[in-house]
């Protein structure tokens, strides 16, 4: 991976609130089109710094960059760039499948023949055509998904963030799902994924595991269960999570 | 920007709750305030219990029965009939003449009427007898010009100003405008945006390339422009259903009413900023705002009646001064140099207003 490729680079990236340390002296780099998991407990630091490389919030010291652009400085660029889809689904339910797409097409400057023509591609792909103009409150949880992640990579981003986007669906959906993910990324879109389901972990070319602030492993499934010399990233992950 | 504020009228279009509120509140409300909860008096049952039975004291009764203010429930023989009366609670008030009522006129200039009133409702009864005081004097007025002689009782010349009907609508419309300028405003903004943290759609928004500030701007456009309309229907009824003049200027009305949704909208702002939940938005403009304004504006009850302390704190209330511009204008017919006191406080409320809540917005974004 030449260092061009590189869709985000983290430096020596600290974030403190008072003198609580939320990031310590993290350094990582996310490849184009690479799936990469973000893996931590509940509190580790990994919300942080979503929102930090999303440009909501500026490091304590450190640098990250995102699609080229600096998080702290150039944050009207960083935005325009990525894609952001949270386990909230951001769908709004009182407005049709065909009203959120616009909405969000919209917001992210698309011209309307773009947004017209990208709805209609994404809603083919998912088969969805027919549902466009229900109400998003009558659509299923797992249909919801799927719709939200098209909208987040509907201004084609150069990363997506997904922040724990399969919460509540079974196994079958999730799979569907993860199937949108590899198609996108080999679009070249960059995914970036925190997820608490250790099987969806192993579904990522490389996974970095956070524990109190700081990136405890980072390497691809394969070689971190070997590393850590068990069989499932469960092992891997309450391993790390329980500090040893 | 646009499809933002489209998206915005979808979520009120599509909201039963926010379109009850929207639109039929304001009618509501009005009609309520003209028509039900009047202060006007019509057609109160009394009784007249006449020890003198002579020319005067018929005379006054007839006057009284046909001021349309009052009907003639009973005529009581005996003192002890009052209390009866009272207590089958079919009469408010009854009036009393003395013995000899007109010879006593004629002879020491001075008679003596009696009223007594069911204080059950304070209010009411302060009316009733402001009523019925008026006709007597007016009556023992014309007496005295027709017969010549010299005063035969202190005579008090009320005038009143600007409401010389004392239609109570003239009091409430101003209120009625400022409550729902305020719960359209102030409620509608702080539970829409609310509403976006909770269902997780502001983290998209914010990630997303819109500036906080437009996100605010988007969100508190359609609220301006429904707030316009209602305020607009609201004085075409009060013009129309109730005959309420508009005095003064109605483009100066309109500016000034414009400060105030701005004021209520950074308001609006202002708690969702602090709450977490619509719930928790929805009870702070409640409890928080609406019933200390409706209490302490000067609405219904007035402010110079009011304890020290809550006089002190009336004046924090913007909604206090909004109502002496509404009335000063609509009632009084005068221009800024009367009011521009009131209007930059609800100004300087504005700014310290929207400065809080920029702040507070960009202390949640850390």
């Amino acid at each position: 991976m030449t260092e061009e490729n590189n869709i985000i680079v983290v430096k020596d990236l600290v974030k403190k609130f008072g003198s609580f340390v939320a990031n310590d002296n993290l350094n990582f780099e996310v490849g184009k089109g690479e799936i990469f998991g973000f893996l931590g407990a509940n509190g580790a630091g990994k919300t942080t710094t979503i929102k930090i490389l999303s440009g909501l919030s500026k490091p304590t010291s450190g640098q990250a960059t995102v699609a080229g652009f600096d998080v702290s400085r150039e944050t009207d660029k960083v935005k325009r760039n990525i894609g952001y889809m949270s386990q909230k689904f951001s769908l709004y339910d009182d407005m049709t499948v065909k009203e959120n797409f616009r909405f969000y097409g919209g917001i992210y400057g698309l011209s309307r023949k773009d947004i017209t023509d990208k709805t209609a591609s994404l809603l083919e792909k998912l088969d969805m055509l027919d549902q466009k103009d229900m109400l998003l409150k009558k659509i299923p949880l797992g249909w919801k998904q799927k719709l939200a992640f098209s909208v987040a990579v509907m201004h084609d981003p150069a990363v997506v963030f997904l922040d724990e986007p399969t919460g509540g669906v079974d196994p079958i959906t999730r799979r569907q799902f993860w199937e949108m993910i590899y198609e996108k990324a080999d679009e070249g879109i960059t995914v970036f994924v925190t997820t608490h389901y250790m099987d969806e972990a192993e579904y990522c070319e490389r996974v970095s595991i956070m524990a109190e602030g700081k990136i405890e492993a980072l390497d691809t499934p394969r070689m971190l269960k070997k590393q850590f010399g068990v069989k499932t990233m469960d092992e891997v992950f309450v391993k790390i999570a329980r500090g040893n | 920007m646009w499809p933002f504020i489209k998206k915005e009228f979808y979520h009120i279009f599509r909201d039963i709750r926010s379109m009850v509120i929207l639109f039929g509140m304001p009618v509501a409300q009005v009609l309520l305030f003209g028509f039900a909860i009047t202060t006007d008096i019509k057609d109160v049952p009394i009784a007249i219990l006449d020890h003198s039975k002579d020319h005067v004291t018929r005379e006054i009764t007839s006057k009284l029965l046909s001021s349309g203010y009052f009907i003639l429930e009973s005529n009581i023989n005996s003192n002890d009939g009052i209390g009866n009366s009272f207590k089958r609670g079919s009469v408010k008030e009854v009036v009393v003449f003395e013995e000899n009522f007109a010879k006593k006129l004629e002879k020491e200039g001075k008679a003596n009427v009696q009223l007594i009133l069911d204080a059950s409702e304070p209010n009411t009864a302060t009316m009733i007898n402001a009523y019925t005081s008026g006709i007597i004097n007016t009556y023992s007025m014309q007496m005295m010009k027709t017969s010549g002689k010299i005063p035969m009782s202190i005579i008090t010349e009320s005038k009143m100003l600007y409401n010389s009907e004392l239609k109570s609508v003239y009091m409430f419309v101003p209120g009625v405008i400022t409550i729902l300028l305020m719960l359209v405003s102030t409620m509608m903004t702080s539970i829409s945006i609310t509403r976006e943290k909770e269902m997780g759609t502001m983290e998209a928004l914010l990630v997303s390339p819109l500036k906080p500030i437009q996100i605010i701007i988007g969100k508190v456009i359609p609220y301006i422009l429904l707030s316009f309309i209602n305020l607009i229907v609201i004085l075409l009824m009060a013009k129309f259903v109730f005959g309420m003049p508009i005095q003064g200027s109605v483009v100066l009305l309109l500016l000034e009413s414009i400060l105030f949704i701005v004021m209520a909208l950074a308001l609006g702002i202002l708690i969702s900023a602090v709450s977490k939940s619509q719930q928790q938005a929805m009870l702070l403009s409640m409890f928080g705002l609406l019933l200390p304004t409706i209490m302490l504006s000067g609405f219904i009850f007035p402010v110079e009646n009011m304890p020290y302390i809550l006089q002190l704190i009336s004046h924090v209330m913007p909604s206090k001064w909004f109502i002496i511009i509404v009335k000063a204008i609509m009632l009084k017919g005068v221009g800024i140099a009367y009011f521009w006191k009131e209007t930059l406080i609800i100004f300087g409320t504005t700014v310290f207003l929207i400065a809080m809540s920029v702040k507070k917005f960009k202390l949640r974004l850390e």
